[in-house]
Parts: C-alpha cells; sequence; structure tokens
C-alpha cells in the first residue's frame, strides 16, 4: 500500500515543532489532533522558556502569540498562617527574551495554523485508537474507520501516551511518577495586572509556592500572568494524595489556595473563564520512556521529558526541542531509506547532546531528592516562623536576633541528624 | 464556587457513550481505597450505595488522567472520547 513518509499523532507543541521541521524539507506529514482544534485539549501552567530552543527553533516561534514576558519570578513558602518569600527581577530578565507566559488554546492553534500555510495537513477531531503493524515494524495509525500507513510513526500524543504503550515502549503509569496540575484562568483588566503585580505592558510575573498550598503534600502552587488573565492553580502528586489520611479531595486544594491572604487580593473581582487539569510526569530521566522502536519515535510528554527542579518546572521547551530532533532523525532515516530502531537511535544520541537529556540526567536525583515530606510541610512552617519570630516585638524584651534564630532552628529539629543529613543531601541536586 | 459550577464554565460535547468504563466486579472485589472519589479534579465520580456502584459523570471529563494512573486496581478502563467530543479548551 502507499506511504508518506511521517504521521504525527498529537498536534500539541512536540508533534507541531516536529512538522515544522519536516515541511521545511518537503515532507509528505499528516498531523492528526484529536481535539477540535491543536491546543484544545493542552493544559500548561504555564511558561515556556525560549532561550534553550532558540536556535534549535530558528524562526518558528517569530510572530507568536505570548502572553507576556516573565521579568519577574517569586518564590513562596507558605506556613500555616504566614508566609515567607523571594520576590526577583533582574534587568537581564527585561531585555533578554527569556521566557514567556502562554494559553495553550492560543498558541497551539496559532502554531498549527502556520504549519497548514506550509502545507502540512493538521487534521483535527481524530483520536488514533491503534498502531498499525507490519510484523515487527510500526506501518501507520488507525483512528476511527481511517488508516494510515507511513514510514514513521512519531508519538507526540502527551503524557498518557497510547501510542508508546501500544508499541511497548512505556511502561505501565504508577501514581508515585505522576502529579496532576489543576488550574484555572481568571479574567482581570490588563491595567489591574500590571500594577498589581508591578510589571509594565506585556511583562510578567511566575510564582510558585510550597507549603500550607498542598496541605503539606508533594506538590506547590503556580501563579503565572497572562495579558488579560491569571493562570492560577496547584499541583500536587498522586501518591502522594492516595496515601493521604484523612482523605482530601483535590478539587477543593485550589479553593483553600484561593482563599489565602497572599493570593485572596490578588485575583480579587476577576472572573474564573475556565477551570482545567492534566497529569504532569513527575519522575525526571527516570521516567523517560524507550525514546524509538522500529519506525516509531517518542517525544514531549509522551516519552516523559518534564522536569520539576522545585523552584522551576518545565516541560514545554522539551517537548519542543524533542520534536525537532526527533524531524532531524526523520530526515536523516529518509535519506538511508532505513527507518530501523536501529537507525533512529541517532534520536536519544541527540537528544544527549542537547539540553534535553543534559539538564534531565543533571538532575537526576531530584525527584527522589523532592519525595521528601520535609520539603512540602516542616521547611515551609519553619522558615515563616522563624521570620515572624524576629519581626514581632511583644511585651517581654527582646533576645538578640542570632538567638531567636538559633533557638528556632535548634528547637525545630532543623539542626538534629535527620535535618543536617537533608541538608548534605542537597548536595546531590 | 463549586466544582461543578466551575465545569459548567468549560466547553464540552457529550458523546452518547462514555469513554470511561467501571469494571464494577474488580470495585466490589478488591477495592478498599475508591481513589477515585476524592482523586477526581472535576470531582465526578461517586459511590451509589444502593447498587453498590461507582459511577462518573463522564460529560464533565476534563481528560486528565489521573484516575487512570490511581486506580491500581485495573478497575477504570479509560481512554480519550472519540475525536470531536470531550471537553474544548478555549485558553488552556
Amino acid at each position: 500500500m502507499e506511504k508518506i513518509d511521517v504521521v504525527i499523532v498529537g498536534g500539541g507543541l512536540s508533534g507541531l515543532a516536529c512538522a515544522y521541521m519536516l515541511a521545511e524539507e518537503d515532507m509528505q506529514v499528516i498531523v492528526v489532533e484529536r481535539g477540535d482544534f491543536s491546543g484544545s485539549k493542552n493544559v500548561t501552567g504555564g511558561r515556556l522558556y525560549l532561550e534553550p530552543i532558540r536556535e534549535l527553533a530558528g524562526n518558528m516561534f517569530e510572530d507568536a502569540p505570548f502572553e507576556r514576558k516573565v521579568v519577574r519570578e517569586k518564590w513562596s513558602l507558605l506556613g500555616e498562617g504566614n508566609s515567607i518569600g523571594i520576590d526577583f527581577t533582574g534587568d537581564k530578565f527585561r531585555q533578554e527574551a527569556h521566557s514567556y507566559t502562554i494559553l495553550r488554546a492560543h498558541f497551539d492553534r496559532w502554531l498549527a495554523n502556520k504549519l497548514m500555510e506550509k502545507g502540512v495537513f493538521v487534521i483535527p477531531k481524530y483520536r488514533v485508537d491503534s498502531l498499525l503493524w507490519e510484523g515487527e515494524n510500526v506501518a501507520g495509525i488507525k483512528a476511527g474507520t481511517e488508516e494510515i500507513y507511513a514510514n514513521i510513526v512519531v508519538a507526540a500524543d502527551g503524557a498518557l501516551s497510547f501510542m508508546a504503550e501500544q508499541a511497548g515502549l512505556k511502561p505501565k503509569m504508577k501514581p508515585k511518577g505522576y502529579a496532576v496540575g489543576i488550574k484555572e484562568v481568571i479574567e482581570l483588566p490588563e491595567e489591574k495586572i500590571n500594577d498589581r503585580f508591578n510589571v509594565d505592558k506585556d511583562e510578567g510575573c511566575a510564582h510558585l509556592f510550597v507549603g500550607d498550598v498542598t496541605k503539606g503534600l508533594f506538590g506547590g502552587g503556580f501563579l503565572y500572568t497572562n495579558k488579560e488573565t491569571i493562570s492560577l492553580g496547584i499541583v500536587i502528586g498522586i501518591r502522594a494524595l492516595m496515601e493521604k489520611s484523612p482523605t482530601i479531595e483535590a478539587h477543593t486544594l485550589i479553593d483553600s489556595f484561593k482563599e489565602r491572604y497572599e493570593i485572596k487580593r490578588l485575583i480579587e473581582g476577576g472572573t474564573l473563564a475556565e477551570y482545567s487539569a492534566h497529569i504532569i510526569p513527575e519522575s525526571g530521566y527516570n521516567g523517560i520512556s524507550k525514546l524509538y522502536g522500529n519506525n516509531i519515535l517518542v517525544t514531549g510528554d509522551a516519552a516523559g521529558f518534564a522536569l520539576n527542579m522545585g523552584v522551576t518546572v518545565r516541560g514545554m521547551e522539551f517537548a519542543i526541542a524533542s520534536g525537532i530532533i526527533a524531524a532531524e532523525t526523520i530526515i536523516k532515516a529518509k535519506a538511508s531509506g532505513d527507518y530501523s530502531a536501529k537507525t533512529l537511535s541517532y534520536y536519544e544520541n541527540r537528544l544527549k547532546e542537547s539540553f534535553v537529556l543534559k539538564d534531565l540526567y543533571n538532575n537526576r536525583q531530584m525527584s527522589d531528592f523532592l519525595d521528601n515530606d520535609d520539603f512540602f510541610s516542616y521547611y515551609p512552617n519553619l522558615f515563616p516562623a522563624l521570620v515572624e519570630k524576629a519581626m514581632w516585638f511583644g511585651r517581654e524584651p527582646k533576645e538578640k536576633l542570632s538567638k531567636t534564630i538559633w533557638e528556632g532552628l535548634k528547637n525545630s529539629g532543623a539542626l538534629s541528624m535527620k535535618g543536617l543529613k537533608t541538608l548534605y543531601g542537597m548536595k546531590k541536586i | 464556587m463549586k466544582v461543578d459550577e466551575k465545569l459548567a464554565l468549560d466547553a464540552f460535547k457529550a458523546d452518547k457513550e462514555s469513554h470511561i468504563k467501571i469494571r464494577h466486579d474488580i470495585c466490589r472485589s478488591k477495592c478498599k481505597a475508591k481513589y477515585c472519589l476524592c482523586i477526581c479534579p472535576g470531582h465526578l465520580y461517586k459511590y451509589d450505595e444502593a447498587a453498590d456502584e461507582i459511577t462518573v459523570e463522564y460529560a464533565g471529563c476534563l481528560e486528565c488522567g489521573t484516575c487512570r494512573v490511581a486506580c491500581i486496581e485495573g478497575a477504570i478502563d479509560w481512554t480519550y472520547p472519540r475525536g470531536e467530543f470531550g471537553v474544548q479548551y478555549r485558553l488552556g
């Protein structure tokens, strides 16, 4: 039967980036997207780091519908009734195009439209049900009654990747390896956002929260400013939530987060526009699937390319970079006329040379390190409490500041064997 | 705002048939924890005491996949909704 060059399952960022590069080489590409349009099934926090992919992506993101350039980075430890935070801004962040907040239903749709102008078919409203096989080799996809035969299939179908699973490349998903992100997009006038977050027009703020936001469980809160909306949400470890006793209903966490003094005034008067959720791979390097097989490559979230470093969370630039590197691999495979796993191993080698597998590998101990409840309950209570002690003047005479801090640390157990072991463990990350 | 009011703000196109199949025999014989009841961001899973059955309002599914990961007994047979159906995010 007739085969096209490439069929890409999933019109998200990795699939579209892959198709974009293939289109430059005049290859026959079809992208199959199950939503009404690209981006309609996607959820991000979210922010895209552009700097790491600038060279790889070339002019792909010229005129992209970014929301705001992030110039203010905030990070807070939330205690039960207090909090402390870091508020960073820098000229470098304002001058360079480092990272941007985005909304996927706008962003992915824009990229898909750009592709269609280049003559690539992005077919919406089709769910790919299964892979087609020729013996041991993947030979295409089946979507409803439609069959598309192709020399290579790209599994770009997200964190739940049914394609990678069917191809035997992805191990069974376990609760420990995933978190769920739950997000609200809240409308606010542009001017109000500028004022409340102390940023200029088109500039934005990214704010992560750890501690009481997840009731001490693995995860955190996030807030990203878009042009005329705020993306506010929580991320929580699925296993942590399952093991919690008494149980917490996941959907209530975002409500108590919004009730916090630190958040309430920031979103006051805002109108909820959308409620969304998605799982996130949380195992970092150790959770990556097999990346290739005969006539198949796995990209983006489908491969598990996501990295939580506690103070930053990344995924989309890995998705885009892996899609582009997949395209390079496919171009090379086509030139040799060989799409076997052996040829496609080039994909993994190239990823190892790129920031994708380098960053994931360098931080491979991060997920084990963060698998420690102290980071989500003990420290977020300890540090705000210390500051509270130092700042509060009561009727009693005030002790020396150093004594207040020393006693506070000592009494909290931070200087115990266990506390010091955690500190020592930080060198691994 | 209650979670069902939040879901009402989203755009959904409901298929006639559910994309989530629950194997009640497994729920009854193997599962004590019933993680699905608290873990779903849409709060769509309920326990019907009279029928001793877990039910799911699939039409409000955000397609996040959490239940698929959390149902370690394998009672939830979860696929994506067919093309054209399910949640359609306008912001994402």
